[in-house]
């Protein structure tokens, strides 16, 4: 069985599509291929092991928690990104992830990230521009969540 | 007393008198009708995507899209979510009431237009029924087309129409079948997000796949933009409008958008040709 | 503007006693006979028994939102425009029982209900009003769907129309070509010289042909002719009012957010009421009664209007709720949708819904704000 280099995995992810090849060259070097399992959580709410994560497989569910009750907000999946919010400096995370399925990642270290951002203003912003395109999309998703769009709605005004 | 139907000439076309042969519980407010002839004249032949204008004795008229299968004579499909006392009418009908059929109404999806090529079906909430019968349509023809991708969003999982329907669909040859759902709850493996978050996981040849889209406005509108974005040309766009009908014959005038009447020159529409309208507000 | 009659061949004339000799003669060959005459303070279209229920010696004043009667110096008897009500309640009547149904447990019958139509002849069809005959004639006989009522109504109506000899103050037949002559569409048609107490008549089918064979008539001298040629005349140059169409549909779509929306809006009560008169508007609702059992029931269709907040319901909200996106629906339909619909405009110029609106809004002044330009008025 072939078995491809993480640098090999990385490029195949959209995340990384436009990406300098100095640039995935680098996140490769610093990325770790994890696994989780069936119902195993990824993170906690407020954990703080400040990890960022390439999804490669399998779907993820994030949730929010409340006494007697567990939210599900969004899943993600193959192609997305996980934990971006490590980006933005140390702080635990808001919500937790789980796995619903079998998940392969690529995992990050967000410090180290952070640390090649401020040493590389270049590759800096690139990748914070991919984040915010992920980010972006994720907030649009989330908004038109809001909307409720198969509500039945009586008695409303405008459409 | 001899029942019957007769063509009452103030009202284009013809009714046709059907009996409701079974009603099933889709989910607690959507349910599917079956319809057979309750005399000897057989129920009209349709397109996918056209609907029936169909009385409730007393009630009204509602127009109602065909959900079933277009090769299966004599009967007529419709899958009709109570919103109002018009259709939580129809959807009280027990096995045997009678029903009056007008119809079928309108355009339909560009089945073949769509031959030699990927289809995509986007549907969110109610609006999968009326592409339940484009489904039926490929898949009766499955060697005319590629690839076949359904893309389904409702709000939570019980508002899930036809769920075994889909799984079936899932498994054939050729065919990639993802639901989401708005809200999920813990006993939901599947996704959660809207509609337009499946289209990460579908790989699309943009020049060669139709799409054919139904649901609600504002999530048709965002689910064009998606397809837009990856490279799909507006002319292979299709999406089934709704507006306020009484007549369906392009008399009554309220089903008018712009300079188009919804009942004659629709419900199905290729963007191209509603681009111009699509984002006017109050139309 | 040239207006000419046909030839003297084809065109006869005739005393007034002779035309109301076409009142027996009608009546006598089943016709209903239906036509302008005096009512609650307009000149309205209603069922007349005898010649003397039509208005002679009176005229109409028109303005926006102003209607008043007048009595003229002479006797003619169309010596006025059009009134709040023409001729299409007959054709497409404000009420129709569409079928009864009676039910008997699980199924039930409609019964074959109609009742025959009525042979009607419309007396004193104005030459605009022919034209909105003809666009409702389109909507409900052309296409892939026919209206059988309608049809039947249509079939059924002989019309003798009469041309315009003076305009009113809302008047604009001339900006759509739809007037002050009528051309065809008619059975009958008069052109009256009231000074000389003479109606040119001319036919324009075979039942004209044959109704004019039964009054007392003759070859009109050339002198008569010309009067009537001037006559016409006449009503086109006193036309005050003009509507530019040239590119309308085009422009009227594209200024779908133009400031003037929000402008007339302002002005708009919403009543409803130039749908109510126009003679081309033709939208309707349906209404399903039952008795106390459940077990008859009636289908009502009735006139509907664009301008109710509940037209464009669809569940859980009318996608027009503002009376902005209302007047704007109604005016880009009357002269742009129509277009693409049936092929011409909707609006035939006959003034109705200028004279008839509470809030004066005057749809030649509309169209030209829309187009940026100052509305064209001349004569008084």
């Amino acid at each position: 069985m072939e078995t491809k280099t993480i640098a090999e995995v990385l490029r195949e992810h959209p995340f990384v599509t436009g990406l300098k090849e100095s640039y995935i060259h680098k996140l490769a070097e610093m990325a770790l291929e994890v696994q989780f399992a069936k119902d195993q959580l990824i993170f906690r709410q407020g954990d703080e092991s400040g990890l960022f994560y390439l999804v490669l497989s399998g779907k993820v569910a994030l949730e929010a928690t409340a006494p007697g009750r567990i939210s599900r907000i969004q899943t993600v999946g193959e192609t997305d990104a996980l934990g971006w919010s490590v980006m933005l400096g140390p702080g635990g995370k808001t919500f937790q992830a789980r796995a619903l399925e079998p998940v392969r990642a690529l995992a990050f270290d967000g410090a180290r990230l952070r640390q090649l951002c401020e040493q590389d203003p270049g590759f800096g912003f690139q990748f914070t521009r991919k984040l915010l395109h992920v980010v972006s999309e994720r907030l649009q998703a989330a908004r038109m969540q809001l909307l409720d769009i198969y509500a039945p709605r009586t008695g409303g005004k405008l459409v | 007393m001899t029942a019957a139907v007769v063509s009452a000439p103030v009202l284009p076309p013809a009714m046709t008198a059907a009996r409701v042969a079974s009603v099933m519980k889709e989910t607690h407010d959507t349910f599917t009708l079956c319809l057979e002839p309750a005399e000897s004249e057989p129920l009209p032949a349709f397109a996918p995507g056209q609907f029936s204008m169909l009385y409730v004795f007393g009630v009204g008229e509602l127009p109602i899209s065909i959900s079933g299968d277009p090769h299966e004579p004599g009967r007529l499909v419709h899958t009709v979510r109570s919103v109002g006392k018009a259709t939580n009418a129809l959807v009280n009908l027990k096995p045997g009431a009678w029903v009056g059929v007008r119809g079928p109404f309108g355009t339909s999806w560009p089945l073949e237009a769509a031959r030699g090529r990927d289809v995509l079906i986007v549907a969110g909430g109610i609006g999968l029924a009326p592409l339940r019968s484009a489904i039926h349509e490929v898949l009766r023809h499955r060697d005319d087309y590629v690839r076949l991708m359904v893309l389904y969003g409702a709000r939570s999982p019980k508002d899930l129409l036809y769920r075994r329907q889909l799984a079936d669909w899932g498994r054939l040859a050729d065919t990639q079948v993802l639901t989401t759902v708005d809200y999920g709850g813990v006993n939901w493996r599947g996704y959660v997000g809207v509609v337009t978050t499946l289209f990460r996981y579908v790989r699309l040849h943009p020049a060669g796949t139709t799409v054919m889209i139904c649901g609600p406005e504002i999530m048709m509108r965002y689910v064009i933009r998606e397809v837009e974005k990856r490279g799909i040309p507006p002319e292979q766009i299709y999406l089934s409008m709704e507006r306020n009908m009484k007549c369906a014959v392009g008399f009554c005038g309220h089903c008018q958008m712009g300079p188009y009447f919804v009942c004659k020159d629709g419900p199905i529409f290729a963007y191209e040709r509603l681009r111009p309208w699509l984002e006017k507000y109050e139309l | 503007m040239q207006t000419t009659l046909p030839d003297g061949a084809s065109c006869a004339a005739a005393t007034r006693d002779a035309v109301a000799a076409l009142f027996p003669i009608l009546q006598g060959q089943g016709y209903q006979i239906v036509g302008p005459t005096l009512r609650d303070g307009a000149i309205t279209c209603d069922v007349l028994e005898k010649f003397a229920e039509l208005p002679a010696g009176w005229t109409d004043e028109q303005s926006p939102g102003r209607y008043r009667l007048k009595k003229r110096d002479d006797s003619a008897m169309f010596g006025y425009n059009v009134g709040p009500q023409g001729w299409k309640r007959y054709l497409h009547p404000p009420e129709l029982k569409m079928f009864e149904g009676t039910r008997d447990g699980e199924s039930f019958c409609i019964l074959k209900s109609p009742p025959p139509p009525v042979k009607r002849a419309f007396f004193g069809v104005r030459p605009c009003e022919l034209v909105a005959i003809e666009r409702q004639d389109r909507i409900f006989l052309s296409d892939r769907y026919l209206d059988p009522g309608y049809r039947a109504n249509r079939q059924n109506a002989l019309i003798i129309a009469v041309n315009c000899t003076q305009s009113a103050g809302t008047c604009f037949c001339t900006a759509m070509h739809t007037g002050p002559e009528a051309h065809s569409g008619f059975d009958l048609c008069l052109t009256e010289l009231a000074a000389r107490g003479v109606f040119l008549i001319e036919s324009g089918s075979q039942t004209g042909a044959e109704l004019l064979a039964q009054i007392d008539h003759r070859a009109p001298t050339p002198e008569e002719m010309a009067a009537a040629d001037e006559a016409i005349d006449h009503a086109a140059r006193n036309i005050e009012r003009t509507l530019n169409t040239e590119g309308l549909r085009d422009l009227l779509f594209e200024s779908f957010e133009h400031p003037r929306w929000d402008h007339v809006a302002a002005r708009c009560l919403s009543c409803a009421n130039c749908t109510l008169v126009c003679p081309t508007c033709f939208c309707t609702t349906v209404e399903d009664v039952t008795d106390v059992t459940g077990n008859h029931a009636e289908r009502w269709r009735k006139w509907d209007s664009c301008f109710t907040d509940s037209f464009s319901y669809i569940h859980g909200g009318s996608v027009r709720l503002s009376v902005k996106s209302r007047y704007r629906q109604w005016l880009t339909h009357k002269l742009a949708a129509w277009v693409d619909q049936f092929g011409t405009s909707g609006c035939v110029g006959c003034g109705r819904c200028i004279t008839w609106c509470p809030g004066r809004i005057d749809i030649t002044e509309e169209v030209a704000a829309l187009r940026g330009a100052e509305p064209v008025r001349s004569g008084s």
